[in-house]
């Protein structure tokens, strides 16, 4: 018990001392855990405290949007690039399919000022659903750092949840010939996406969606950081 | 930091080993041996959803390298079971196979909607203690909440902690929510089938019940089985 007791009491001075010491090189784990929502690729950003991808309750920009709506992250990369943010773009290399899984190469943030974590890349199939973590701090401490985050609404585009509104590189087992589910946004600021609701009707009813496949809860990914 | 943190550890491992050696040397009596650490756990489930019963919860406490599943990956057998039949008994026998198993416990029964039930664990912690705990939401094709391994080493004595649960699926069976195909006094319908009729066969975040209320015509569940998360606040008080 005693050479326990040494060694936490070593352990919390190791970290007090080191509580200075900011983070400087760590992976990022992106878990998809959806049933049926695909990442479009994903924008991994170590920033410093003034910069943001996104805020909610605030109106989206251009390149949010164009990330939100279609999956572009060129936009928001090119916003940021003048705070020297640590970046890793589109680690899965693709689309992130449901359940699984990608992890970045190593981000060094030695030297610099990045110390917040922000992760952002649309859902599809949705109109401007997009995945995200806002500005969370890096802890100084190495370690595994494991959360969970949840699904936003870009808030630019109505949630009609038709195909015609909804890019598809790939088959996601949409259907055709709704009506429609929504025609504007009441909240056109950033929002927690209220979920998709999709239909049992592949040729018609009011959404393209699948209600058995397109569906889901919050939170919808895992994030583990291991900073080393 | 890293490397001191590291360092450190190694160091304290090998300080227990030298320890332990040491009393081995000594033919020490049990009561010299510092690495006993028992202590009891009691793990308390409450069931927060409007109209899903739980299963009799699986407790088990073990150490890092036990994990009753892996989100992402396919389920074991033992946790299709537990998931589409409410069934705990093949996860608690695999549990108790593995080399990281402690010790486990069944809950009595069913844990109703706005009640709970807990339980009461002894385990020596002294190579660390983590818990998990499963239980099926029995009104659903194998949708099951609980806790993943997580680690209890820094919980004092008399200290408590909560934990807000999701609902995951196992992803064994496909959510059709169809007369016939779920357990629970929803439907009475069949518990385990080996088949792995899911399109994903991963364990993953459950996407809720439609219903037949909300949109699927062939559900045999109502508004009132919906849920969403948390579905439990589990609560982990260590008595001594």
């Amino acid at each position: 018990m005693n050479i326990k007791k040494t060694v936490i009491a070593t352990m919390l001075g190791l970290s007090a001392i080191s509580a200075n010491v900011q983070a400087e090189q760590f992976t990022v784990k992106i878990e998809n855990l959806t049933n049926g929502i695909y990442f479009t690729p994903l924008l991994v950003a170590a920033h410093d405290s003034s910069t943001k991808l996104f805020q909610t309750g605030t109106s989206a920009n251009a390149s949010l949007e164009a990330m939100a709506e279609g999956g572009d992250i060129s936009g928001l990369v090119a916003d940021i690039a003048g705070t020297s943010p640590t970046t890793v773009e589109n680690p899965a290399g693709s689309l992130l399919a449901p359940g699984a899984s990608t992890t970045t190469s190593t981000l060094d943030t030695d030297g610099t000022a990045n110390n917040y974590l922000s992760i952002v890349g649309m859902m599809l199939p949705t109109n401007d659903g997009f995945v995200g973590l806002n500005s969370w701090e890096i802890p100084s401490a190495a370690g595994t750092y494991s959360f969970t985050i949840n699904a936003y609404d870009a808030g630019t585009e109505a949630n009609d949840e038709l195909t015609t509104s909804i890019p598809a590189p790939i088959d996601f087992g949409t259907g055709t010939g709704g009506s429609g589910v929504a025609t504007s946004d009441s909240n056109t600021n950033v929002h927690i996406h209220r979920g998709s609701i999709g239909d049992d009707n592949s040729t018609g009813g009011i959404s393209d969606l699948d209600n058995s496949v397109h569906r889901w809860l919050n939170p919808i990914a895992r994030i583990t950081v291991v900073v080393q | 930091m890293s490397f001191l943190k590291i360092d450190l550890r190694t160091a304290m491992v090998t300080a227990a080993i030298g320890t332990s050696m040491l009393l081995t040397g000594c033919g020490s009596s049990s009561s010299h041996d510092s690495t006993v650490d028992m202590r009891t756990y009691e793990v308390s489930v409450s069931n927060v959803t409007p109209n899903q019963p739980f299963s009799p919860i699986a407790v088990i406490l073990h150490t890092s390298g036990y994990q009753a599943w892996v989100d992402g990956e396919s389920a074991s057998t033992a946790l299709e079971v537990l998931a589409e039949q409410g069934d705990n008994s093949d996860v608690l026998s695999d549990a108790s196979d593995h080399s990281a198993y402690l010790t486990s416990d069944s809950g009595a029964g069913v844990i109703a909607p706005g009640t709970y039930e807990s339980v009461q664990l002894e385990v020596d912690a002294q190579n660390g203690v983590s818990l998990s705990v499963i239980s099926m939401l029995v009104n659903t094709n194998d949708a099951y909440t609980g806790i993943n391994a997580t680690s209890l080493a820094a919980l004092e004595s008399g200290e408590s902690v909560s934990y807000s649960a999701p609902v995951w699926d196992a992803g064994t069976e496909s959510n059709t929510e169809a007369a016939g195909t779920i357990p629970g006094p929803a439907d009475g319908g069949e518990g385990f089938n080996a088949s792995r009729s899911d399109s994903s066969d991963r364990v993953r975040f459950h996407s809720g019940i439609v219903s037949s209320q909300d949109g699927l015509s062939s559900s045999v569940l109502t508004a009132d089985h919906r849920f969403d998360n948390p579905a439990a606040v589990i609560t982990v008080t260590r008595l001594d």
